[in-house]
This record gives C-alpha cells, structure tokens and sequence, in this order.
C-alpha cells in the first residue's frame, strides 16, 4: 500500500463546533501536540475557509492571520494547510496564508462545480504550493459524474482530489463506488483522499474502506471536533490503523489524551451523534448548517430536525447558511 | 425618435440576454452589432436569426465592420480580461463610450438607484456584478438612514446561468462586490460571498444582505428598504423581498470581531431578496442575468437621454 498520509482538521471543520472561537493559544497548544503525536498535516482557518468569517458563517473569535501567525515556525514534522473555498476566499488570501509558512491548500467546491477552481488551483501551484481538490457534499453527485468533477481539478493542478462527504450521508458502498470511479479515470500518481463525517456513526468505517480501495490521504480529527457529529475521530482511526499495521508512528495515547483532556472541554455542544447530528447524515444536509439551525429554530421557536429536512428537500449546498433563516421564516409563516 | 445604435461583446448569457431586451423593450437604442469570437455560439446565431449584423473576430471584427462608424455605445459582456483588452481599442474612439457588464471595473462603479447621477460623463463605467446590483442598494438603503459599519452579501445562483466567464471570475465577482459595497453602498468594510447551486429544476436567484449598522429607528430602516426595493422594481420587476425584514441588536457587551473593523456592536439588519428573471434567453430562474442586463440597459438609455439633453 503507498504511504498513507493523516491530515487533521480540529482546527479549521473543529471551528464548526465551537462557533469559530478558538484563541490563538488553543491553536498554537493543539498544533503542537498534533505535530509531536506526528500527524502529517495540520489544517487551520475559519470552518468555512479561509476569510470565512462573517454573519453568514460566524465571525471568529480572531482572523484567520491571527490564528496561523507563528505556528509554521513551530511544527517539526507537519505540513501547516489551510481551506480556500471559491467565492468565499481569494487567491490574495492564498497568498497571505502562503506567507505565514502554509505549504499545502485544499480548493473547496461543490460536488459539480469543480470548474470555478480553476484560477485558485492554478494559482497555488504556482506558489509552490501542495494542493488538494476538495469536493464537497459528495453524495449529491453519482460517482461517475464525481470522477468527472476530480479529473478536472487535476487537469488544473491538484496533486490529490477528495471525495468530501459533508453531509455525513454516504454508506461504505457509496464510498467504494466514488473511489474506484476516480481510480478509473485519475493519473496513478494522483492521490486520492476521503473527509468523512460522522453523522451516521460511519466517519472511521469509511475512512478505512476509502483506505483499502486507494485512498492515501485520510482526514480526521480528535474526538471527532467538526461540524455535525464531528469528522472521523482521529485516536479511534490512528488505533484502528494501528491494528491494520498501517502507518504506525502516531503516538495513539497522546492523541487519546488530547481528545478527552483537551478537545472535549472545549466543546459548548457536544460533538456527537443525537437526533439533530443524524438528522443531517439521514436528510443529506451541510454538517456546518447544525448550529445555525439550533440557533433559528430557538430564535422563531421550531424543531431543528424540521428546519433541516427542510433545506434537504430544497437541495441547499454548502455555503448557503442564510437559507436557513429564510426556510424557518416560511415555516413560521405555514404555521399561521 | 431616432434610436442610438449600440453593439454588445461577448456572444453569451448575459451579452445574448441584454440583446433581446434592447430588441424587444427599447424605444431609444438600437441593436447594430452582436460580437462574439465562436462562430458556433448559440448567442450569435440567435443575432444572426434576428437580424442583427454579427462577427465573431471580437473587438476588432468590430472595428472592421460599416456599422462601426454610427455606434455609440458598446456593452461589454465578455470577462475581465477581455475587457481590459477591448477597453485598449474603444478609449481611443472620442464618440464612443463603454458599459463594462465584467468585474474588471476599470470605471467607476454605477447602480442605477443609487447613484445613477454621478459619472454620467464617463466614457467607461462598470455595472459591479449581478450580486452587487441586487444588493448594493439595499445596503445604500440602510446607509441613509443609519451610518452602515459593515455590508455583506450572500448571492446564490442556479449553476445553469453562470456560464464559463463567470465561473472563470469568481475572485473578480467578491472583490469587486465587495469594494462597490464600499463605494456606492457606503459601509465602512465590505464582504461578498458567491454560491453557485446545481439543483434541478435551477432554484432562483437569492441575494441575502446583512448590515451592521448605527442603531435606528428599526420602521424607518424598514421603510427605507422597501421603498428602494420599489425603485429596482421600476427596472427589474422580478425583483422582490421575499420575507419581511429581519432585525437584531448586537449589544456593545456582546459585540461582533469583523476582519478589518475590530469590534462593532449596533444594528443587524437582514434582507432576504428574490430576483426573478424576465425569461428573456435563460428561463426565471436566472435573475442574475437580469438584474445586470436590466441595469446596463437603464444606463445605456439615460446616458443617451443626458447626450441628447446635453446636444
């Protein structure tokens, strides 16, 4: 099997979780535990990419320089990564993480809308940069038609493409099928990658099939800190590998020890799954919608799990959190 | 009245779009060329079926052909690059003038209800982009009644009307959004943010606007929003407020961090907006092309109405 490669995503999906509100010494503690664990790849920015802050998806608690200042300088074994997501952030952005000792991006669209990457994968590998295409809500689109989305973001440059289960709504089959129709139609040296979310108690279980069909680049994140019912857990997947005898240098019990003594208390909603989490793997929803959901359904009195039926049935995409508002206005509305 | 004759670059939605809305709606301009640069796009074969002169050599294709001569106005519906490119060969052409539909923005920026009376001398000026025309105004709407601190917009478009210029732009888009937010809407710090959704049937075009503004009078903020809301109805009639407007208190215990800004504190105001398209090429659902469309075309008429006032 070729190398497999972890990266973690506490510190960009873990934002989800906690309203974006890490500080600066939070992301400084937990990048340098995650690197001396040795873990691959370390990924901070707001959860929704990088200049994500705003009313939309909640503004952080600092920018997103704030956060990555001073933290490559640190890291001995990680790569220091970061989120772009096209329509958010801009290639000047990219440029400013890239100053601060970012040495690896992933370009996050849509499951069919590869196509508006172009510029920005282009522009990173220009940079020198390590880049990754990251197709989000993986489930929308069928495998075939992934593949198709993938092999365009590696015409412009992606050294990896992901199949992105954002909405925690794929089955291990469904991962399977996506990852044998981008081996089909992939260049061999590009690596595949799979970001799972956990919202059918699936996050780890298809992270490894991912692994056994050809994925090399593995997301995770400790105690599972991400949006909905969190992301893969990475100490349960590092433990899991280690029984595979896969990649067997990450310090399982540093990682078991900052998921519950660090990670854990962070959390103002526990990450886990319960009726709203499975809700959004059950409906197909964006994890990141859970806690604006929570928040409108408290603010004009209705059911959260209504609330994200809803924008499962009008087929809302990732990035479209004003939605939300709009949907519990005309459920009030229906109501009367 | 003898109408002004005007030529549209760029064969695709939004160029396509724009030439049946002169074809069909206007009583002052005239459809003298359609330029594109395929031969086979289905924008210049539509001119071409009605009735309007067509080269597909682009900007000097233009140059080259007779009806050059009598052509005052071009609209440029190509992508930022081309425009800067096409801009090189009009500027030197004293009679003609330029509406660039592209972000490229090298003119300064026009929103008809906002500041429609400013830069009318201009020989280039910039339409920002379909998010802004939907949402600039309800950010300048806010502005004038309470000092606007910071403007963001969320535009959600059906991905079958974003054709390759747009999606070949899209850093363009929430740039150039965001500084017209600025400029024309009036708050302090701008932010644009674009999502394109695939889902079929296409969904409408959504503009969401969020303002953080000096706290007011919340029924003068809302009065205020929907009468300019009735002033982009005058030119786009799709254009509609598809909940009531929605207000928070940000209390200065409890304040936002915003990028740029630092902590604010004040009035959130929401503004969930609908744009309906008139179904001129692309179906209802693309209200982005209409918005812009519809907003070029307002400008190319006063600008012919201020020439002939002027003469």
């Amino acid at each position: 099997m070729s190398k497999i490669y972890i990266q973690d995503v506490t510190l960009r999906d873990g934002m989800h979780a906690i309203r974006h509100q890490y500080t600066k010494q939070q992301i400084a503690d937990i990048a340098i535990a995650l690197d001396k664990a040795k873990i691959d790849a370390i990924e901070i920015s707001h959860g929704d990419g990088l200049t994500g802050g705003s009313f939309n998806y909640g503004f952080g608690a600092h920018t997103d320089w704030e956060w990555l200042e001073g933290i490559a300088e640190k890291l001995t074994h990680a790569k220091l990564t970061t989120l772009l997501l096209p329509g958010i952030g801009t290639i000047h952005d990219l440029k400013r993480a890239r100053d601060l000792g970012v040495e690896s991006v992933r370009v996050a669209t849509h499951c069919t809308e590869a196509d508006i990457s172009a510029q920005h994968i282009e522009a990173a590998k220009n940079m020198g940069m390590d880049v990754g295409g990251f197709l989000m809500m993986a489930h929308m689109n069928e495998p075939k038609k992934l593949a198709e989305q993938a092999k365009l973001m590696e015409s412009y440059g992606a050294d990896c493409v992901y199949i992105t289960d954002s909405a925690g709504a794929l089955m291990m089959d469904g991962i399977i099928d996506r990852v044998k129709a981008y081996k089909d139609v992939l260049k061999p040296e590009t690596e595949i990658g799979i970001h799972c979310h956990h919202n059918l108690s699936l996050g780890v279980a298809n992270t490894i099939v991912a692994m056994q069909h050809g994925a090399t680049r593995l997301d995770a994140s400790l105690a599972g800190m991400g949006a909905g019912a969190g992301n893969a857990p990475l100490e349960v997947l590092i433990a899991c590998l280690n029984k595979m005898d896969v990649h067997p240098n990450c310090d399982l019990y540093q990682l078991m020890d900052l998921a519950d003594d660090v990670i854990r208390p962070l959390q103002t909603r526990p990450v886990q799954v319960d009726r709203e989490t499975l809700s959004l793997g059950y409906a197909g929803v964006y994890s990141s919608f859970l806690l604006h959901s929570e928040r409108a359904a408290k603010r004009y009195g209705l059911d959260t799990r209504a609330i994200l039926q809803e924008l499962g049935k009008r087929k809302m995409v990732g990035g479209q959190e004003d939605m939300i508002i709009d949907v519990a206005l005309d459920m009030l509305e229906k109501q009367k | 009245m003898q109408k002004i004759k005007v030529a549209i670059i760029g064969s695709g939605n939004i160029g396509t779009d724009l030439m049946i809305k002169i074809l069909r709606m206007s009583d002052i301009l005239e459809m003298a060329a359609m330029v594109g640069i395929d031969p086979e796009s289905d924008g210049l074969a539509r001119a071409k079926r009605m009735g309007v002169a067509t080269t597909h050599k682009g900007i000097t294709g233009l140059i080259d052909m007779p009806e050059w001569e009598d052509i005052k106005i071009i609209f440029d519906a190509t992508s930022v690059k081309a425009h800067h490119y096409n801009w090189k060969y009009v500027q030197q052409y004293p009679d003609k003038r330029i509406i660039d539909l592209t972000p490229a923005a090298i003119g300064p920026y026009l929103v008809p209800p906002v500041n429609f009376d400013s830069n009318m001398d201009v020989k280039n000026v910039n339409m920002v982009t379909c998010g802004g025309q939907a949402t600039i105004p309800m950010v300048a709407a806010v502005n004038r009644i309470a000092k606007v601190h910071y403007g963001e917009i969320v535009a959600s478009i059906a991905s079958k009307s974003a054709g390759p210029g747009t999606r070949a732009n899209i850093d363009e888009f929430t740039e150039t959004t965001a500084n017209a937010i600025e400029k024309v809407g009036g708050a302090d710090k701008g932010k644009a943010i674009i999502v394109l959704n695939p889902a079929d049937p296409p969904l409408v075009m959504r503009d969401t606007v969020f303002t953080l503004s000096e706290q007011a009078d919340r029924e003068v903020v809302r009065e205020s929003i929907h009468q300019m809301v009735a002033e982009v109805q005058k030119y786009v009639p799709g254009y509609s407020l598809h909940q009531e407007v929605q207000f928070e208190d940000i209390p200065e215990d409890s304040p936002v961090f915003i990028e740029g800004l630092g902590y604010r504190h004040g009035l959130k105001t929401t503004v969930l907006l609908k744009v309906r398209g008139a179904g001129h090429y692309l179906p209802e659902y693309a209200g982005n092309l209409d918005i812009m469309t519809s907003a070029a075309l307002a400008t190319g008429e006063k600008l012919c109405q201020l020439q002939k006032h002027l003469a």
